[in-house]
C-alpha cells in the first residue's frame, strides 16, 4: 500500500484517463485489481535455472492505431523490465514472432509455447474503454496450463509504458518477492538545451534538472531557470527534487515539488550551499555548506529551518549521503590530505575512514539488504565505480577504465547503479548492476550528469 | 612631470622584460599588461612569499591613456580584455604559487586603483577531479585569492566568491594544455 503512494503519477494514470500533465495532480488512487492467484509459482526446469519468460505482443482488441500501438509497446516494455532485475530467462521476442499468442485472452496454445521452451508466457489485451483503454494481463504457467497472476488496468492511453512497468514490478513482487525498479525515475543535470547562461561574457550554457523513467523514457524537464542546476536528490516520497542551483548567482539549495509546480528555497547566504541529499525519511537534509568559512557538513530540516554543523575541520569535508536507517553519514573528507570516505554518526560522533583510494568521492550508501557503499574512485587518468563492503571491508570495483565514472546512485532495491561516464565520449547517464554487468545507456543528448535514482 | 613619466615608463618596460624572463609559465591568454602603475615598481622589488605589507600608495599620476581607456569601458568590454589576470593552480590544489602571489599583487593593483569595482572571484576546476569534489575545491580557489587580495589591502566586502567546480571549463579540451588552463580563479568586474 505505501508503495502505491509513492507513484502517484502511474496511478493517476492507471485510474484516471486524461492526459499525462493533468493526471499527475490527482492524489494517488489504489487501481482496480483483479483477485490474482499468489499460489503458483513459475519455476525453472531445474532448481537455480531462471524461468523461461515469453511475453508476445498484447491482443489489440480494438481496431485503432493507438491501441494497436499500445499492445506491442507494453509487451516490449514488460519483456524489459523483466529482463532488467535477471530473475528469468527472457525467450528474445522475435523467436515466437510467428507464434499466435492466443485465440483470445483465454484461450492459449500451451503445445506452442511449450514448443518454444517457455515456463511461463505472459498473454494479454488491450481495448477501447470509455475514458481509454483497458488493459488486462495474465501469466501463465505453460506446463500448469493455469493463470498464475493477473491484472486488469484502466486508464489513459497516453503512455502505455506505464501498464507494462506496473505489471512488471507486480510479477517480481509477487512471484519472486523483490521489489523492482520498472516504476522508478532518475534525475540528472542536463545542458541539452543549449541555451546561453545570461549575464556573463563567457560561452556557458546552463544546466537544468531533468528526469526520466529508470530506462531512458519520458525525458522530461523540471527546472527553467536558465542557469546552472545540479546534483538532484530525490525526495523519499518520489514527490519533491532537492538541487544546487545558481539561479539567484550563488550556489543554494532548492526543492521543487514536481507535482504541485511549486518550489521552495532552503538557503540564502553568501556562502556556497551544494549537494543536498533528503534523509531517509524525508524530514530532513544533508548539504555542504561554506558559510562558515569553510566546506563543513550540515543539517536541515526540510523547509530549511533548524540548521546544525556536523564538521568541523580546516579540510574539506562535502558530499554527503546517509546510512538507510538515518543513524549514519558518509561523506568525503581531505583532512589525510587526499579525499576519503568517512562515516559519522548523524551527530557528528563515532568519526572513520572507510575508503584508502588516491581519490575517493561521492559515496552514496545502498539500501537494505547490501550493507555496502559506492564511491568514485581514481584509478588512471580518470574515475571507477567502485563498491565497498562495509561489513567484510572488502572494495570491489565494477568499471574499468572506460572513460571517467562517477557520481554512482543506487536503485532503491540495491541492484543497480546510476552514474556518470564519459566512454561514449560526452558526459551521459549509464545504469549497471551492481555485479557490473548489464550496463546501459540511459541518455545521448548533450552531456548529462550527476544522477539519483527516485525511491 | 614629463621625466617622471618616462622613468616609470622605464620601469614598465623593464619589468615587462623581466616577468616574462621570469614566468616559468607561458602568459596564459594573450592579454595586454595591465597599467603600469606606482605599485608596480614596488612589486618588482619584493620577492615571492610573505603578502608584502602595502606600501602607501603614491599619487597615481600616469599614465592618462589606458586609464582613461578602462574607466570609460563597459563592464562586458571591461570583462572580455581583462585587466584582472586569472591565478592558476596546480592539481588538487588550492595554494597560491609565487607566481601567483605576483599576478595577485598586480590585481590588487588594479582593483585599489578603481576602489568602486565590484569582483567576483569564480573558481575553477579541472576535469580530473570528481564534479563534487570540485565544488568544494573550486571555493577553495576562489577563497584562496581572495584573502591573498584582501591581505593586501582589498576591502573584503568588495570581492565575492562563487564555486563552480568542473561546470564551466574555459578550454574545451582533455589534455595538460586545456586542464592548466581551467584550473583558476577567474576574475570578474560585477559593477564600477
Amino acid at each position: 500500500m505505501t508503495k502505491y503512494s509513492r507513484h502517484p503519477l502511474l496511478f493517476a494514470a492507471a485510474v484516471v484517463a486524461a492526459s499525462m500533465v493533468v493526471v499527475a495532480q490527482q492524489p494517488p488512487t489504489q487501481p482496480p485489481q483483479q483477485p490474482g492467484s499468489v499460489a503458483l509459482v513459475i519455476e525453472g526446469d531445474d532448481p537455480g535455472t531462471p524461468p523461461r519468460l515469453a511475453v508476445p505482443d498484447l491482443l489489440a482488441l480494438s481496431n485503432d492505431k493507438e491501441v494497436q500501438e499500445a499492445a506491442r509497446t507494453i509487451a516490449q516494455v514488460l519483456w524489459d523490465d523483466l529482463q532488467y532485475e535477471r530473475e528469468y530467462y527472457m525467450i528474445p521476442r522475435d523467436t515466437y514472432k510467428s507464434v499466435p499468442a492466443a485465440g483470445s485472452i483465454d484461450t492459449v496454445p500451451y503445445e506452442r509455447w511449450r514448443e518454444i521452451g517457455a515456463d511461463a508466457v505472459v498473454i494479454g489485451s488491450v481495448q477501447r474503454a470509455p475514458n481509454g483503454v483497458r488493459v488486462e494481463m495474465r501469466l501463465y504457467s505453460v506446463s500448469a496450463r493455469l493463470s498464475a497472476f493477473a491484472k486488469e488496468y484502466t486508464g489513459s492511453v497516453a503512455n502505455p509504458r506505464l501498464y507494462a512497468h506496473t505489471m512488471a514490478d507486480e510479477i517480481h513482487m509477487v512471484q519472486r518477492n523483490l521489489r523492482g525498479v520498472a516504476r522508478t525515475k532518475l534525475a540528472f543535470s542536463s545542458d541539452r538545451n543549449r541555451e546561453a547562461v545570461l549575464g556573463t561574457i563567457e560561452k556557458r550554457e546552463v544546466k537544468e534538472i531533468y528526469i526520466a523513467d529508470y530506462d531512458g523514457a519520458n525525458q522530461r524537464r523540471i527546472t527553467i531557470n536558465r542557469a546552472l542546476n545540479i546534483n538532484p536528490n530525490w525526495s523519499p516520497d518520489g514527490r519533491s527534487i532537492a538541487y544546487t542551483s545558481y539561479r539567484s548567482g550563488l550556489p543554494d539549495i532548492f526543492v521543487s515539488h514536481i507535482y504541485a509546480g511549486t518550489m521552495d528555497v532552503l538557503t540564502k547566504n553568501s556562502a556556497q550551499n551544494f549537494l543536498p541529499q533528503f534523509s531517509p525519511d524525508g524530514t530532513r537534509i544533508a548539504f555542504l555548506s561554506t558559510r562558515d568559512g569553510n566546506s563543513e557538513i550540515y543539517v536541515m530540516n526540510r523547509d530549511g529551518s533548524n540548521v546544525q554543523r556536523l564538521t568541523n575541520n580546516p579540510a574539506i569535508d562535502g558530499t554527503p549521503t546517509w546510512s538507510p536507517t538515518g543513524a549514519q553519514i558518509a561523506f568525503t573528507s581531505e583532512r589525510t590530505g587526499t579525499p576519503q570516505v568517512y562515516i559519522m554518526n548523524v551527530d557528528g560522533s563515532g568519526l572513520r575512514r572507510v575508503s584508502y583510494e588516491s581519490y575517493a568521492d561521492r559515496a552514496t550508501w545502498s539500501p537494505a539488504p547490501y550493507n555496502e557503499i559506492a564511491f568514485s574512485a581514481r584509478t588512471g587518468p580518470g574515475f571507477d565505480i567502485k563498491i565497498l563492503n562495509i561489513g567484510s571491508g572488502e572494495t570491489r570495483q565494477i568499471t574499468f577504465g572506460e572513460g571517467t565514472n562517477e557520481s554512482p546512485a543506487w536503485a532503491p532495491n540495491g541492484r543497480h547503479l546510476s552514474f556518470m561516464s564519459t566512454r561514449q565520449g560526452r558526459s551521459q547517464i549509464f545504469t549497471v548492476d551492481r555485479d557490473g554487468r548489464n550496463l546501459r545507456q540511459i541518455t545521448r543528448d548533450g552531456n548529462n550528469t550527476t544522477p539519483h535514482w527516485s525511491q | 612631470m614629463r621625466r617622471q613619466t618616462n622613468r616609470l615608463m622605464v620601469i614598465a618596460v623593464l619589468m615587462t622584460v623581466a616577468v616574462g624572463a621570469c614566468g616559468k609559465k607561458p602568459a596564459p591568454v594573450a592579454r595586454p599588461m595591465p597599467p603600469p602603475s606606482n605599485t608596480g615598481a614596488t612589486t618588482a622589488n619584493v620577492m615571492p612569499p610573505p603578502p608584502p605589507t602595502p606600501v602607501a600608495e603614491p599619487t597615481i599620476t600616469v599614465p592618462p591613456m589606458p586609464d582613461d581607456s578602462i574607466a570609460s569601458k563597459s563592464l562586458d568590454d571591461l570583462n572580455r580584455d581583462s585587466p584582472l589576470r586569472p591565478l592558476f593552480f596546480e592539481l588538487d590544489s588550492a595554494e597560491v604559487s609565487a607566481d601567483g602571489q605576483r599576478l595577485l599583487q598586480e590585481n590588487a593593483a588594479v582593483m585599489k586603483k578603481y576602489p568602486a569595482w565590484q569582483i567576483t572571484i569564480e573558481g575553477h576546476c579541472d576535469e580530473r577531479g570528481t564534479a563534487e569534489y570540485n565544488l568544494a575545491l573550486g571555493e577553495r580557489r576562489a577563497l584562496a585569492a581572495k584573502n591573498y587580495l584582501v591581505s593586501l589591502g582589498v576591502p573584503a566586502d568588495k570581492v565575492k566568491t562563487v564555486s563552480y567546480g568542473k561546470e564551466f571549463p574555459f578550454e574545451p579540451g582533455h589534455d595538460d594544455g586545456a586542464w592548466s588552463k581551467n584550473r583558476r580563479a577567474h576574475f570578474v568586474i560585477t559593477a564600477k
